[in-house]
C-alpha cells in the first residue's frame, strides 16, 4: 500500500470537493456541497433523514456521477480517476452490502482478493480474531445479527489499508461499548495519518470528530468545530428543571421568543435565538416553587434541532409528536 | 498492486460464484433436473416410433394386388386404416384435415402395370408436419409392400419378385420439404436445453446483486467490467458442460441417437455456443433492474430460438423474414453444427458457415455488455 504515487496535493487535502452537485430527475438532492477534510482528520457528515449524506458520499467515491461540481479525493480527480480512488478508499455503505450467502471468512477473502492484498489469508485471519470472530468465521453473513453486520462491514472496507475511509453510518445498531471501541479504533487510526468522512445522527459521535459539517436538503447550514457550530448558531438554551416542568412544554411551546423546547429526561431544553424574548417567555415561571431555571451552553442536538427546524420549515412537524431525546 | 487487468480478480468473483452457487440448492436442481426434465419430456412425448397412426387407403384399381397391399397395411402395428375410398381427392382430403397422417394411393392400372413389369408406382403422402412422427412408418413402408406383393407374384411373374422391386414405393413427406427424422429432435433439443438454461443463469447475474444491495459493495471495489464479466460467466460455462454430457448421453443411450461426427469438434462448437448464451444472459443481466424484467428479457429471446431456429419447424419452410431473424440467432446456427456433427459426421470445414456467425454472435454479446455495464450506481 505504501507504494502508492502520491500525485501533486500541495495542500494536504484529503477530500477536496467544490460544488458538488446531484440533481435525480427534477429533484436536487445535493446542492453545491464544498468540503475539504485535511489530511488525517475525522469528520463527522450531519443531517436529517434525506437530506443528501449518502449520495455526497457516493459521489466521493466514484459511485455516482457528480451533475456538476470538481474535486479531488486523495489527490485523484473525481471525474478522471475513479478507479484509483476506489483502490485507495475504504467505503462502507448505510445499508449491510457483503453477500449474505457467504461465510464470513468467504466474505472478508473475497474483499481481499478484490484489492490484490498480498497474503491475504493471513490478512483475513488477522481481522476475524481482532473481531473475536474466529469460532463464528464459517458462519454466514446473513445469520449475523445487525450489530455484528456493521462490524464485518467495518472490518471488510479497513481491510486493504486505505488512506480514506468514507463510511456511512457505520455505527447504527451497534452497542456502546462497540460503538467506543470503533471510535477508539477510529482515532488510532487517524493518529497514523487515516483520514475519516463518517455520517452519523448521534451526537456523542459527531462530538468526537475533529470537525463536523451539517448538511441539510442538499445544502451545508454549518460546519466547523463542535464549539464552533454552538457558537455560530447563536442560540440560546435555558434548562427548566424540577416539578411540573414536564407540563410547561407546551405553554411555552406556544410563547414569544421560544422555537423549540424538548425533553430530557425530567428537565425541559428551551431554546430560541432571541435571548430577551426567551428570558421574558420564562419570566412568569422564575420563582416558582420547586422549580428552577438556568442557562446553559446549548447542547449540539439543541442546535441541529434548530438547524433542521430552520432550513426546512416546510416539514416541521407538529409539536406535540417532536420526539423527546 | 497495478492498474491492470487481473487474473487474481477474475479468480475471485469466479471462487464466489462457485460457493454462492453451491449453496443455492435450487440453482443446483436446476441444473441438473431442468435438462433431464426437457429431454425426457421432449424426448418422450414426441414418440419417435408411434404406432397406429391413421391411415387411408385410396383404390383406383381394385384387385388381388390391392387387396394385399390393405391388408399388409392392417397386419402392420403402424398403421391403422381408417378409409379405404376410390376415391383419391377423398383421401387426400382427409390427408389435409389431418384426419389421416398417411393416404397410401393404388394409382389405376397398378395390377395391369405390375403384371406386365412396368414398374407402377405405389404412391404414399405422408403429413410431416410433425416428421418425427411418421418417419419410422414412413421407413417401414417399403419393406412392407415388397414382401406383401412377393407372395402374390407367382408362377410366370415370380421373376419379378425375384429382382429388383418389382414397382416403386414414392414417399412424399408432405409440408415438410426437409424431410427431418426423427434423431434431429434429441440434438436439436441440446441446443434448445443450453439456451434456456444459459441464459436463465447469467441473467440474473448483475440483477441479483443490485437487488441485494451487493452491487454498490462490488463496485465499489476496483474490479474491471471485463473482470467481473468472465468472473461472473466461467462458473456457467462448466454448468453448460456439465448439462451437454448429460443430454448427449440420454441421446445416445435412451434415444440411440447417431453419433458420427468428432466429438471433439463438437464441444468447441458446444463451448463456443454455450459462452455465446451467457454473454447473451449477461447483457440482459446489465440492463434488467429486477428479476422479473431479466426473466422476461430471458423469455424474449427463448421463444424465438425454440421457434425460429429450425428445432420446431423446418427451417426452410418459414417466412423469409422468419429465417432472416432465425439466422442471429445462435441456436439456429448450434442446431445445423450440432445435427451437423452427429447425424452427418460433417467436419470443420463443412461447419465452418455456422462457426463463424456464432463468433461473431459472441463478440458482439460481449462487447454489448461491456458497453452496458455501468460502473457507477446512476
Ligand atoms: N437513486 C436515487 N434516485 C432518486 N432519488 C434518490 C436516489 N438516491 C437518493 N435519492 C434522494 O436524494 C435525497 C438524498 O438522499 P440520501 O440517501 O443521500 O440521504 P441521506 O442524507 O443519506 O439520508 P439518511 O440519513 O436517511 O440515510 C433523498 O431525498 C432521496 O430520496
Ligand atoms: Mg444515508
Amino acid at each position: 500500500m505504501s507504494t502508492h504515487s502520491e500525485p501533486g496535493r500541495s495542500q494536504g487535502l484529503a477530500i477536496d470537493v467544490r460544488g458538488l452537485t446531484k440533481r435525480f430527475g427534477r429533484k436536487t438532492a445535493v446542492n453545491g456541497i464544498d468540503i475539504q477534510v485535511p489530511d488525517g482528520e475525522v469528520w463527522g457528515f450531519l443531517g436529517p433523514n434525506g437530506s443528501g449524506k449518502t449520495t455526497t458520499i457516493r459521489m466521493l467515491c466514484g459511485l455516482l456521477k457528480a451533475d456538476e461540481g470538481t474535486g479531488t479525493c486523495l489527490g485523484f480527480d473525481l471525474r478522471t480517476e475513479a478507479e484509483k480512488i476506489k483502490r485507495a478508499v475504504g467505503y462502507m455503505t448505510q445499508k449491510f452490502s457483503f453477500w449474505e450467502d457467504l461465510s464470513i471468512r468467504e466474505n472478508l477473502e473475497f474483499v481481499a482478493r478484490m484489492y490484490e492484498i498480498a497474503d491475504a489469508r493471513a490478512r483475513v485471519g488477522d481481522t476475524i480474531r481482532r473481531l473475536g470472530l474466529e469460532r463464528r468465521q464459517s458462519q454466514l453473513a446473513g445469520e449475523l445479527s445487525g450489530g455484528w453486520k456493521q462490524r464485518l462491514a467495518l472490518a471488510a472496507c479497513m481491510l486493504h489499508s486505505p488512506r480514506l475511509l468514507l463510511l456511512d453510518e457505520p455505527t447504527a445498531g451497534v452497542d456502546p461499548k462497540t460503538r467506543r471501541d470503533f471510535w477508539d479504533e477510529i482515532h488510532r487510526l487517524s493518529g497514523e495519518g487515516l483520514t475519516v468522512l463518517v455520517s452519523t445522527h448521534y451526537m456523542d459521535e459527531a462530538e468526537r470528530c475533529d470537525r463536523i459539517v451539517y448538511i441539510s436538503l442538499g445544502n451545508i447550514v454549518a460546519r466547523g468545530t463542535v464549539a464552533e457550530v454552538i457558537e455560530q448558531s447563536k442560540l440560546f438554551t435555558f434548562i427548566v428543571e424540577g416539578d411540573g416542568a414536564r407540563h410547561l412544554a407546551e405553554t411555552l411551546r406556544q410563547s414569544h421568543g421560544v422555537e423549540f423546547v424538548s425533553f430530557f429526561g425530567a428537565a425541559l431544553h428551551v431554546s430560541g435565538r432571541d435571548r430577551d424574548a426567551l428570558e421574558r417567555a420564562l419570566a412568569p415561571y422564575r420563582g416558582q416553587q420547586g422549580l428552577a431555571i438556568a442557562e446553559a451552553v446549548p447542547s449540539l442536538e439543541d442546535v441541529f434541532i434548530q438547524l433542521q427546524e430552520e432550513s426546512a420549515p416546510q416539514e416541521r412537524p407538529a409539536p406535540k409528536e417532536r420526539a423527546p431525546q | 498492486m497495478s492498474d491492470g487487468f487481473s487474473f487474481a480478480r477474475i479468480g475471485a468473483v469466479l471462487r464466489k460464484e462457485l460457493v454462492q452457487m453451491r449453496r443455492d440448492r435450487l440453482t443446483l436442481a436446476m441444473i441438473v433436473g431442468v435438462p433431464m426434465m426437457q429431454i425426457f419430456l421432449f424426448g418422450f412425448a414426441i414418440n419417435v416410433n408411434p404406432k397406429h397412426l391413421p391411415t387411408a387407403v385410396s383404390i383406383s384399381d381394385p384387385g388381388i394386388y390391392a387387396d394385399s397391399v390393405v391388408a399388409a397395411l392392417q397386419n402392420s402395428s403402424y398403421f391403422e386404416i381408417e378409409k379405404a375410398t376410390n376415391s383419391p381427392q377423398e383421401a387426400r382430403a382427409m390427408l389435409d384435415e389431418g384426419d389421416v397422417s398417411f393416404v397410401v394411393e393404388i394409382p389405376a392400372n397398378f395390377s395391369r402395370d405390375l403384371v406386365r413389369g412396368a414398374h407402377p408406382q405405389l404412391l404414399i403422402e405422408s403429413d410431416a408436419t410433425d416428421p418425427a412422427a411418421a418417419s419410422n412408418a414412413t421407413a417401414a413402408l417399403a419393406q412392407l409392400f415388397g414382401d406383401a406383393l412377393r407372395d402374390d407374384l407367382k408362377g410366370p411373374l415370380a421373376a419379378r419378385a425375384q429382382t429388383a422391386p418389382a414397382f416403386d414405393v414414392v414417399i412424399h413427406p408432405l409440408y415438410n420439404p426437409e424431410a427431418i427424422t426423427q434423431y434431429n429432435v434429441v440434438p436439436g433439443l441440446l441446443a434448445v436445453i443450453l439456451t434456456m438454461s444459459m441464459v436463465l443463469m447469467t441473467c440474473l447475474a448483475l440483477t441479483r446483486e443490485r437487488e441485494r444491495g451487493t452491487y454498490e459493495n462490488l463496485l465499489a471495489m476496483p474490479v474491471k467490467p471485463l473482470e467481473l464479466m468472465i468472473g461472473k460467466i466461467a462458473p456457467n460455462i462448466f454448468v453448460g458442460a456439465i448439462q451437454s454430457v448429460l443430454v448427449l448421453l440420454v441421446a445416445k443411450f435412451v434415444f440411440g441417437v447417431p453419433m458420427i461426427g468428432s466429438l471433439l469438434l463438437l464441444s468447441g462448437c458446444l463451448l463456443l455456443f454455450i459462452t455465446a448464451n451467457l454473454a447473451v444472459g449477461y447483457t440482459f443481466s446489465t440492463v434488467a433492474q429486477n428479476q422479473l424484467q431479466a426473466m422476461q428479457m430471458t423469455m424474449f429471446f427463448l421463444l424465438p430460438a425454440i421457434l425460429l431456429s429450425g428445432f420446431a419447424f423446418p427451417f426452410r419452410g418459414m417466412p423469409v423474414w422468419a429465417q432472416w431473424l432465425g439466422e442471429v440467432l445462435p441456436a439456429t446456427h448450434f442446431l445445423r453444427v450440432v445435427r451437423g456433427i452427429l447425424l452427418k459426421g460433417n467436419g470443420w470445414t463443412q461447419i465452418w458457415p455456422d462457426v463463424w456467425p456464432l463468433i461473431l454472435f459472441l463478440f458482439i454479446a460481449g462487447t454489448l455488455a461491456l458497453m452496458r455495464f455501468r460502473r457507477t450506481l446512476d
